[in-house]
């Protein structure tokens, strides 16, 4: 089955000035999400990417393999030394999220402002 | 959502769905599991949680019950009594003999726990009930799902 998953990056200035990624993903996220998540994420920059935020608020289904890679996009992260923050959940998968314990590498934000704030 | 049989016992409602062994069709079975239990007056909360238990399960089933055989077919079969909906998700693998591990995001950042992996412990996590039942003959084995309502809140 193709993927049902689109994303795209936007460049956003934090409320500090510094430059912040957003990557936004449109649709599901399932095993057949690789490119559009993974992919779309090594497409950046690592050595002028800094800091990301993940836009999951036109997102309506992530599965267990959805949420595999995202945490392997966590690890390229953190291998690169960049922080990223997510926003737009909905209030099911913010729990889920919090159960697998993703905030703990990625803090989880309501709405875009919140996550640019303090950044 | 169920009914008074000749013995005056309730009979469960009962819903069937056939899947074939491909990703993406577990999202059939969630939007039925969804719309029975809105039938039944769940919550939206847990309405939510049973679609995610549900299409992990079915996702089971498809890859590593059925090894994703597209000549084979996954059972989804919801049964509806008056404070519980049950689930059972019947695939024609040998069934689960050991659950994996607890997710452990630590490990799995650091590369000492596959990615992967997170299926069956959110299934346990959202619904009331949850066992995994090895079928003889090495054949139609299942998973059983059990979400009660919430009497307080219905």
């Amino acid at each position: 089955m193709p993927s049902e998953t689109k994303s795209h990056a936007d460049q956003l200035t934090s409320p500090a000035g510094l430059p912040v990624t957003a990557l936004r993903f449109v649709g599901d996220i399932s095993s057949t999400s690789k490119d559009a998540v993974l992919g779309a994420y090594q497409e950046l920059p690592k050595d002028k990417v800094k800091l990301v935020v993940l836009d999951f608020s036109k997102v309506e289904y992530i599965n267990s393999s959805g949420i595999a890679l995202i945490i392997q996009m966590l690890i390229e992260a953190m291998g690169a030394g960049q922080k990223v923050r997510a926003f737009g959940l909905s209030a099911h998968f913010n729990k889920v999220f919090t159960m697998v314990g993703i905030p703990k590498y990625a803090a989880l934000f309501a709405t875009e402002s919140e996550a640019l704030a303090g950044l | 959502m169920s009914q008074k049989g000749s013995t005056g016992l309730l009979r469960p409602t009962c819903v069937e769905v056939r899947l074939p062994s491909r990703m993406g069709y577990e999202k059939v079975a969630m939007s039925t599991a969804a719309a029975v239990a809105k039938l039944m007056g769940f919550r939206d909360d847990r309405v939510e949680d049973l679609k995610t238990a549900v299409s992990e399960a079915c996702i089971n089933a498809i890859e590593h019950g059925n090894r994703l055989n597209e000549a084979l077919s996954v059972g989804v079969v919801l049964s509806a009594v008056d404070d519980a909906l049950e689930v059972k998700v019947i695939d024609d693998g040998k069934g689960m003999r050991n659950l994996p591990p607890r997710p452990d995001i630590d490990m799995k950042i650091h590369g000492d726990q596959d990615p992967r992996g997170m299926g069956m412990f959110l299934i346990q996590a959202l619904v009331d009930e949850a066992e995994w039942v090895a079928g003889t003959n090495g054949k139609s084995s299942y998973v059983r799902l059990v979400i009660r309502l919430d009497k307080e809140a219905a």
